[in-house]
């Protein structure tokens, strides 16, 4: 059988509360969006949901790693082999991205589905940005979804693909020029004629693939970036939508369908047939089927918690400031210089996997890595150290209202952790009133900043909020 | 292996100093042409008589040849040096050993910064290429790490210790105040200081260094020879020098609390003068306050104050220019300004006049007969840095 190992998704800590867009532009505003942060960007979103989902599988390593977004950092260059890099994923792990269209992220699960791979891993991830008092705006949320798909013989499947089916069709309902932030469209109705039609067309077949009729189905979850025609359809089908989480997260684009698949895995029994419709320029169905051990898949971060656990205080203006809309002045300081690739690339196990090194002699932790000992003075005689699950302590901290940041103050703190090793480090998703000496912290793995096009990826800390991603008996498998 | 050291061997013959100013209207050449000709006059002798150079300059040069070109020197050997804020230190170390060694009779340290070109506030060192995971933290906030350690360390009330390094900007102030070469020549008391805004942790730009442009000087000659020069030479006690490892960065064990360079830079420094208690001993000291907390540190690394107890000594005056221990009398980093390259050589400058006796009346210690000045000069953050200790003397023994 084929299905699903494992599925996580990752909201960012920052919420926009519609009210604040209803108070400067008028209207009125129901509810938050899910807002990136000014250091996260698609790739960091596919990353964070990622390690959740290997998180929850140890020993599963995927064959090859798709990642699906309609806001990429780069073209040309492959997003995913970051996300690679970050994951600590083997070289013989290929990595491609399903890039420009919303309709990659569910294409790309449905392409993993369909592979005869023992593990695929699926990442998908997105910022809906739009223009100021736009539909996307406010309508629209950031957010990252991971899904591992496999064999039964890669590790138990949590659901079974019982059924699928697409449906085709050229029609204009939504378009964006790469480098804008405006998508436009079609006037609405024109859409959603399309997508019910062939919503109710696909799902048929799908139902009719899995060898079921419709109302075995127990759950449908609609998934497009037509939010009217979302639930257009799921009216025409006579269906309450089994996922919600448009008025506390927002409509995620790419990552809209593999979140909501996660958040409804999270809290399924055994035994339950879920489909999943994806509505982007066509018709997607996949039809699943939660197995036994849905029961053991409790993963790290729920996304209902991470939902719970969000910040909405960002204020408006600070909001388009991060996405560009509204360009802040800059501090009159020197901008950072790009990153070399060529040290970047001999530091890659550093700078992307947070991997240190520990002096087999002394045991003393070298963060980043080193061949010399600080104690002892031993030399090449280290060991690769792994550190992007540890968790560490605030032994001091400082906020610096003078350096270069794409939004200061900078927050950063000396990170003593568990087990040993200390690094001076970026705190994020925290303010400077929040942050205190003993402050519990994990690692995130942000974009500092962009010079020359070329997005600067490392490792920040993060207050811990709810369960660590890592504990002491998963650290070891990884 | 040991540093020996090279106490009473070499001799400081002519120093000479600009005022450290935002230079609007002088270039790096300017300042360097005036401290030169400064220098050459105070030692009675030309360019012809300095038989090589040490060009101390972090970023306003490369090599020798800038130096050359504006004194237009004639085949004369001229070495650029760089370590950090600790540069125009590290230019006279050179001098001092080049003499000692007997390879030449006379040479001239000296030190230059143009930091007003770059159109930023600040001290901006130029990028190295690099991987994009280096730390682009102010030196301001490193700095400023110290001090919530402190705190928690020794038990002091938060708010009472921001008050005390207040203190310490205060009395550099006031003794730049008395100093006609200084950037800033205005007192401030502590609690004005307490009510700016604060730009890194605690820290408001009233406990940063001032950026300033300058350059100063110094020619030096074997001990022997001092005299056929001046009647008041300076003479060489100790050089010392250590270049941090990082390991502060690394170490869990490191509390910031202690500039580890600079305690072992200082226990060296003493070793090589043969000095036991440097607060009754030394008639002053120039030290690195790049930051106030900088300087309470240095207090207890530099073993004028035990450990936790500086905050205490500060408080209690007895590094004030009436102290019992005068530091930076001539205004420090803090009012006196830093161009990088050359505030090492300004320190000893200010030695070289206190221990002549040619200070003004109005900021002459009281303590020179002890006839023993140190001046400590670092670079780099806490964690990460290089420091510098040197101790000269009136007299010889």
């Amino acid at each position: 059988m084929r299905g699903i190992i494992s599925a996580a998704g990752y909201v960012p800590y920052w919420r926009l509360d519609r009210a604040e867009i209803a108070a400067f532009h008028g209207g009125r505003g129901r509810g938050h969006r899910a807002v990136a942060s000014y250091d996260e960007d698609s790739t960091t979103l596919a990353v964070e949901a990622a390690r959740l989902a290997l998180h929850a599988a140890p020993g599963v390593t995927p064959e090859t790693l798709w990642f699906a977004t309609s806001s990429p950092t780069y073209l040309e260059k492959t997003n995913a082999a970051v996300v690679h890099a970050a994951l600590r994923l083997p070289t013989s792990t290929a990595a491609f991205d399903a890039g420009g269209a919303v309709r990659s992220g569910v294409g790309a699960l449905r392409a993993a589905l369909r592979s005869g791979e023992a593990a695929t891993l699926v990442a998908s991830a997105d910022l809906r940005i739009g223009l100021a008092n736009s539909p996307d705006e406010s309508a629209g949320g950031d957010a990252g979804a991971a899904v591992l798909v496999g064999d039964d013989s890669s590790g138990p499947l949590i659901a079974e693909l019982i059924g699928s089916a697409s449906a085709t069709r050229e029609f204009l309902d939504r378009w964006r020029t790469p480098g804008d932030a405006r998508t436009k469209q079609w006037e609405e109705r024109f859409g959603e004629n399309h997508y019910v039609e062939l919503g109710l067309q696909a799902f048929a077949a799908a139902v009719a693939d899995a060898g079921l009729e419709a109302d075995q189905v127990h759950a449908v979850l609609v998934a497009g970036p037509h939010i009217r025609a979302n639930g257009a359809f799921a009216k025409k089908l006579g269906r309450t939508p089994g996922v919600a989480i448009a008025d506390a997260v927002g409509n995620t684009g790419a990552a809209e369908a593999a979140l909501q698949l996660a958040t409804f895995l999270e809290l399924a029994e055994p035994g339950e047939t879920v489909a999943l419709v994806g509505l982007s320029d066509g018709a997607d169905v996949l039809i699943f089927r939660t197995t036994d051990a849905i029961v053991d898949h409790r993963p790290l971060r729920p996304v209902n918690d991470q939902i719970q656990a969000g910040n909405g205080s960002l204020p408006y203006a600070k909001y388009l400031s991060w996405r560009g809309i509204l360009p802040l002045n800059p501090p009159n300081r020197p901008e950072p210089a790009r990153a070399s690739a060529s040290a970047a690339g001999r530091n890659a196990d550093w700078k992307f996997g947070f991997v240190g090194s520990k002096d087999r002699s002394s045991g003393a932790v070298h963060l980043p890595p080193a061949r010399v000992s600080f104690v002892g003075g031993a030399v090449d005689d280290m060991e690769p150290l792994p550190m992007s699950d540890a968790i560490g302590t605030v032994v001091t901290f400082t906020i610096d209202r003078l350096a270069y940041s794409p939004s200061p103050p900078v927050i950063f703190a000396v990170v003593d952790f568990d087990g040993g090793g200390r690094v001076p480090l970026e705190v994020c998703d925290t303010t400077p009133d929040q942050i205190a000496m003993g402050d519990r912290v994990e690692m995130t793995f942000r974009r500092l900043n962009s010079s020359d096009g070329i997005a600067n990826y490392f490792w920040k800390a993060r207050p811990v909020r709810g369960a660590a991603t890592s504990t002491a008996a998963q650290e070891g498998s990884r | 292996m040991a540093s020996h050291g090279i106490k009473d061997r070499v001799a400081i013959i002519g120093m000479g100093c600009t005022n450290f100013r935002e230079h609007w209207d002088k270039g790096a050449d300017d300042l360097l042409i005036e401290a030169a000709q400064d220098t050459y006059a105070s030692a009675g002798i030309g360019p012809s008589d300095i038989d090589a150079y040490w060009f101390g300059t972090a970023q306003s040069a490369m090599s020798g040849v800038p130096l050359a070109a504006a004194l237009k020197l004639e085949n004369k050997p001229v070495t650029r040096v760089e370590n950090f804020c600790a540069t125009g230190s590290e230019a006279l170390r050179q001098a001092c050993y080049a003499v000692a060694s007997g390879a030449y009779d006379t040479a001239m340290a000296i030190g230059v910064e143009k930091v007003k070109d770059s159109g930023y506030q600040g001290l901006n060192a130029f990028p190295i290429p690099n991987d994009g995971t280096n730390r682009t933290l102010t030196a301001a906030a490193m700095f400023s790490l110290v001090l919530p350690a402190y705190a928690e360390k020794y038990g002091v009330d938060p708010d009472e210790l921001r008050r005390t390094v207040a203190r310490i900007a205060s009395k550099n102030h006031y003794n730049g105040a008395r100093n006609p070469r200084a950037q800033f020549r205005r007192e401030m008391d502590v609690d004005a200081i307490c009510k700016m805004a604060a730009v890194a942790g605690k820290l408001s730009v009233m406990d940063c260094a001032g950026v300033a442009d300058g350059s100063a000087a110094a020619i030096v000659c074997r001990a022997e020879d001092a005299h056929r020069y001046t009647d008041q030479p300076l003479y060489v006690k100790a050089l010392s020098f250590v270049a941090g490892n990082g390991s502060g960065l690394l170490d869990p064990a490191y509390d910031y609390t202690t500039f580890r360079e600079c305690q072992a830079a200082a226990d060296d420094a003493y070793a090589q003068a043969g000095i036991t208690d440097p607060r009754s001993q030394l008639a002053m000291a120039e030290v690195h306050d790049c930051f106030t907390p900088t300087e309470l540190v240095l207090m207890e690394d530099l073993g004028f104050s035990k450990r936790g107890e500086g905050w205490q000594d500060v408080n209690a005056g007895v590094f004030d220019l009436g102290g019992e221990l005068p530091i930076n009398p001539d205004g420090g980093l803090k009012s006196f300004g830093h161009p990088v390259g050359a505030s090492g050589l300004r320190m000893i400058f200010e030695a070289w006049l206190q221990l002549r006796g040619e200070a003004p009346e109005e900021r002459r210690i009281q303590t020179a007969d002890r006839g023993l000045a140190l001046t400590h000069n670092l670079g780099g953050y806490p964690g990460e840095m290089v420091s510098f200790v040197g101790i000269w003397g009136n007299q010889l023994g």
